[in-house]
């Protein structure tokens, strides 16, 4: 194997004259300008050639969060990039309404996972490339899967999941003593976002660049009508829909819960917010209208999707070969009004709890696993339930699936200290429920845990750093 | 419920049946089908266009399955036009596909009748001489036309119209028309009749801002002389005094009156943009006007008289916390005069269309309607030809941008993606397009720039090195990712155009693939 590659790149150099031919009518003629060329608005690490270009289809491995409406263009421009090696996951099937911009697929793929079909299309058409499905949650994979990507795309609509793959990309991250990033632990995301003509595309290099919790006030939590509008002074169309979404059904319907995707359901909101309206004089109740209410339906489109994948994926390029210089490091794109694309350069919060150093939890030598667990949902800074914890990869007590859980539930009652193999600070990870803004919601954090007493240095060198 | 309008369901919510409608009544014609093409058509026929028709004289190589999601191995050897026509074909089966197995260049030079069957053409990778003698064509035959290009980590998309005038512009933060500095009759009376100092609680927050404002500002006008707080002061004294009406801590209606109270300062009458088009040549109407300019001249004669110089209300109000009895008589009251507003612009346009010798029912009430409801938010584009832009730009918006650090880069790419053209049409390939003669292309790129900013009386500015070179290294690739943004900006416009909804591009969109800072020239 390795002498293959040495016979290769010796015969490149010998024959350097041909090798324009041959590149003009390879696969790779026009990547090959921007892969292959030395150029002069690049990248830092930028090193052109022939190398570049194989390493890049060879190692680099990228994982595609989503295969919905940005997901299917992002694995199809991807595999167009020069990747060779893409994995992606999604927990959906395929609905009829995504055939609109979802290109991958078709009428008759409707109810199958979208994550093996997208795949599968992508494959079929771009050879060469190879593309691992998993038709699963997120919150399903261990830190081991997501470790071994170079790069994360998200294309993904929803604040919770962006915020779960963000703190999971973050975990891997350590500083060094002069608190500067670990330039090998560094997980590299993209990640675009789009609702009818709008979208962002953005980079966000943990350590370096804001991550997703640095700016999470750029998502604000949805308004929700309050009850007693709904319950006393409906006015809109959407009061009613929501009074019978929201309140009338659990009357009615002594505790079978409310399914979106049960089309009697849907009809049953619909007749009587239909009816509310009526009795207080309200236009503008209609079926579609209920739905998008009910669903919280987001408007989409092909092309928007396109342009914001395409985005993302010049910038996954970029950030794995060097070839250009990257966005700087938030792009949002309007389109309602001619087009407006505006950069900003977001600025990261130093005491982000999810791409900073890690939470500092000080602990007795004493303290046993379960107590430290507790102890996590009590915290001011992380009310974390349900943990489950794991120390340089190592499960020490996992929740779920029950085997694990029996396996490692002998561990509660142990000192962490003795688990953690008596070490006096160490970095752990805890995945678990955390609350935010009255949501419940799969969460990981990164902790550095420190023994008083064990160690007089540690001590004082976490009291400086604090 | 029937498969297409569900299929359709999340499109349908942003142009509605009528934009649908109009998508699927269009045939779309598009030149050259490299990736810029490929992907451009694919976003509509994903959405439901309703025919296309793919020229390409050129067949599927290697080179192309690395850029082109369209081809495949299979097709390597095989008309490209017939690939691609083939695969959009199985995205939608609703949609009319053909191809035309034929180079552009040879339709535009040989058989300029071709393109006045469609609705809009879009040409993609066209060189300079081709896309100014292809905007002489569809501009006499009246045909839409989308100029779009993928080079390197640049590209364009350029629109040609002579005029595309929207009623349905949709914007995304638009002054609610509330009327609260000039209510009319009604409205006052509805407001005289509720009591700001009912003694209920219940009552007294549920009061709708609307009519608080409205009753405060009366109260405000008669102890200063008629007028309404204008200086800043005098608004902050205003806020004040609404706040020490409140009776509870908790009267959501009086925070959102003093939120409001804004629109309550905004000046009577309309707005410069539609003062603009009022005051349009067009305006003036004969039997040649179109259906806008008609109801365009209406809205003039309704302004300066029933209007008393406003624009017909638009009729519908924010949701605001009120009881629903209040809400819903309100909802009534801005209703009834938008209807009333409707009934007498329909007079004036009948009126209108008689004198002008068309039939006076010509213009449906429903379109008069719709006009009424978005008088404030009418918008106009016209386009030059882009032969007159290329050879006489506006020579201040050039020097502006050339020095403009926000610009600079955009525009350099700009003039770049002309002379490259010049360097084709001089040496029969763009620069770094082969290995090997780099650093000659580079300076001959370089004093081809130089010569056409002197033509364009632009000598003292120059482009910077870095980005000559960069354009060289580009040496015309069509990068899959740069396609596919260019083609996604292509198909939203050429969507803009055909459902008359949202405002297109006016000007000349630069794709900067190196920071993302893409721009609009408007030269
Ligand atoms: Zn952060």
């Amino acid at each position: 194997m390795h002498t293959d590659i040495e016979i290769v790149e010796a015969e490149q150099t010998s024959i350097d004259c041909t090798m324009a031919d041959s590149t003009a009518n390879s696969r790779t003629r026009d990547l090959d300008k921007l892969l292959l060329r030395p150029g002069h608005l690049i990248g830092p690490n930028f090193e052109p050639g022939p190398e570049l270009r194989d390493d890049l289809q060879e190692y680099a491995k990228v994982l595609v969060i989503g295969a919905g409406g940005l997901g299917c263009e992002l694995l199809k421009d991807l595999a167009l990039s020069g990747f060779k090696n893409l994995e992606v996951i999604d927990m959906d099937r395929i609905e009829i309404t995504n055939l609109n911009r979802q290109f991958l697929f078709r009428l008759e793929d409707v109810g199958k996972p979208k994550a093996e079909v997208a795949a599968k299309r992508v494959m079929e058409r771009v050879s060469g490339v190879n593309i691992v499905p998993h038709f699963c949650r997120i919150e399903d994979k261990d830190l081991d899967f997501y470790s071994d990507f170079n790069i994360i795309a998200l294309g993904l609509d929803s604040v919770e999941a962006r915020s779960y793959i963000n703190s999971v990309a973050c975990s891997f991250l350590e500083y060094d003593s002069e608190d500067k990033p670990r330039e090998e632990t560094i997980k590299p995301m993209v990640d675009g976002g789009t609702e009818g003509f709008k979208g962002h595309a953005r980079v966000i290099i943990p350590g370096v660049t804001p991550c997703f919790e640095c700016t999470i006030w750029l998502f604000p939590p949805q308004v929700k009508f309050p009850l007693c509008t709904l319950a006393e002074t409906p006015r809109t169309a959407a009061h009613c829909i929501e009074y019978a979404h929201l309140i009338k059904w659990d009357e009615v319907h002594n505790g079978k819960a409310f399914d979106p995707d049960n089309p009697e359901h849907m009809q049953w909101v619909y007749t009587e917010a239909l009816k509310r309206a009526e009795l207080f004089g309200i236009p503008g109740v209609t079926y579609s209208l209920t739905q998008g209410v009910v669903k919280n339906i987001i408007p989409a489109i092909a092309s928007t999707n396109a342009i914001i994948s395409a985005a993302c994926t010049l910038e996954t390029l970029k950030i794995a070969s060097g070839c250009s210089k990257t966005l700087s490091n938030y792009m949002s794109y309007n389109g309602v009004e001619g087009v407006h694309v505006k950069v900003t350069e977001f600025v990261r919060d130093k005491d982000c709890l999810v791409c900073g150093s890690g939470v500092l939890i000080e602990l007795d030598a004493s303290v046993t696993l379960k107590k430290f667990i507790n102890l996590l949902e009590d915290h001011p800074n992380l009310h974390l339930s349900k943990a489950s914890v794991t120390h340089q990869g190592k499960n020490l007590y996992m929740q779920a699936p029950p085997v694990l859980e029996e396996m490692t539930r002998s561990n509660l009652t142990r000192p962490l200290f003795d688990l953690m193999g008596q070490v006096a600070r160490d970095t752990v990870h805890v995945t678990g429920m955390m609350s935010k803004n009255d949501k419940k919601m799969s969460g990981l954090r990164k902790l550095r845990v420190v023994f008083k007493g064990v160690d007089g240095v540690a001590d004082m060198d976490s009291a400086g750093s604090a | 419920m029937a498969e297409p309008k569900t299929k359709y369901d999340r499109q349908l919510r942003i142009w509605g049946e009528q934009g649908q409608a109009a998508l699927e009544k269009a045939s779309v014609c598009l030149l050259n089908c490299g990736p810029t093409g490929s992907e451009t058509l694919k976003n509509l026929v994903l959405g439901g266009i309703g025919s296309i028709t793919v020229v390409d004289g050129s067949k599927v190589d290697v080179g192309d399955l690395g850029n082109n999601f369209m081809v495949d191995e299979s097709s390597v050897g095989e008309s490209k036009a017939k690939c691609v026509c083939t695969f959009l074909q199985e995205l939608n089966a609703a949609v009319k596909a053909r191809f035309i197995d034929e180079y552009p260049e040879k339709l535009i030079e040989m058989k300029p009748s071709f393109f006045s069957e469609f609705t809009l053409v879009v040409a993609t990778q066209l060189p300079e001489r081709s896309m100014v003698n292809l905007d002489r064509i569809c501009r006499d035959a009246n045909v839409m036309l989308v100029f779009a290009r993928s080079y390197g980590l640049t590209g364009v998309v350029r629109l040609s119209v002579k005029e595309h005038t929207v009623i349905e512009s949709k914007p995304d933060h638009f002054l609610d028309d509330l009327r609260l500095n000039n209510p009319w009759l009604e409205l006052k009376r509805f407001s005289e009749s509720i009591d700001m100092n009912v003694p209920d609680p219940v009552a007294h927050k549920h009061i709708p801002y609307v009519v608080i404002l409205i009753k405060m500002a009366e109260e405000w006008a008669k102890s200063h002389n008629g007028s309404l707080p204008s200086t800043r002061e005098e608004k902050k004294e205003f806020k004040d005094l609404l706040k020490s009406k409140m009776i509870g801590l908790d009267e959501d209606n009086y925070k959102e009156a003093v939120d409001a109270s804004f629109k309550l300062f905004a000046p009577r009458g309309i707005n410069s943009n539609l003062r603009q088009i009022l005051d349009d040549n067009c305006a003036e109407v004969d039997s040649r006007s179109s259906d806008f300019w008609v109801l365009v001249a209406a809205l003039k004669e309704f302004i300066f008289n029933e209007g008393g110089g406003e624009a017909p209300v638009e009729g519908s109000i924010p949701d605001m916390t009120s009881s629903t009895e209040h809400y819903v008589s309100l909802q009534k009251i801005y209703q009834a005069k938008a209807e009333a507003d409707i009934l007498v612009m329909e007079l004036r346009v009948r009126n209108i269309l008689k004198k002008i010798g068309r039939d006076p029912d010509s213009i449906s009430k429903m379109t008069i309607k719709s006009f009424c409801k978005n008088a404030r938010k009418l918008t106009v584009c016209r386009y030059r030809l882009v032969g007159e832009e290329f050879s006489s730009p506006s020579l201040p918006e050039l020097q502006k941008y050339l020095t403009d650090e926000d610009y600079s880069m955009a525009v350099g790419f700009y003039i770049l993606l002309r002379a490259v053209d010049r360097f084709a049409a001089n040496l029969n390939s763009f620069p770094g397009q082969f290995d090997g003669e780099m650093d000659e292309d580079v300076s001959r790129l370089k004093s081809i720039t130089v010569g056409l900013l002197t033509e364009l009386g632009c000598n003292s500015s120059i482009l910077t090195e870095d980005l000559i070179n960069e354009m060289c290294r580009f040496g015309a690739a069509e990068l899959h990712a740069v396609a596919a943004f260019i083609g996604g900006i292509a198909s939203q416009e050429v969507i803009k155009l055909i459902t008359k909804q949202f405002v297109p591009i006016c000007g000349t969109f630069i794709f900067n693939g190196i920071d993302h800072k893409s721009q609009i020239l408007c030269l």
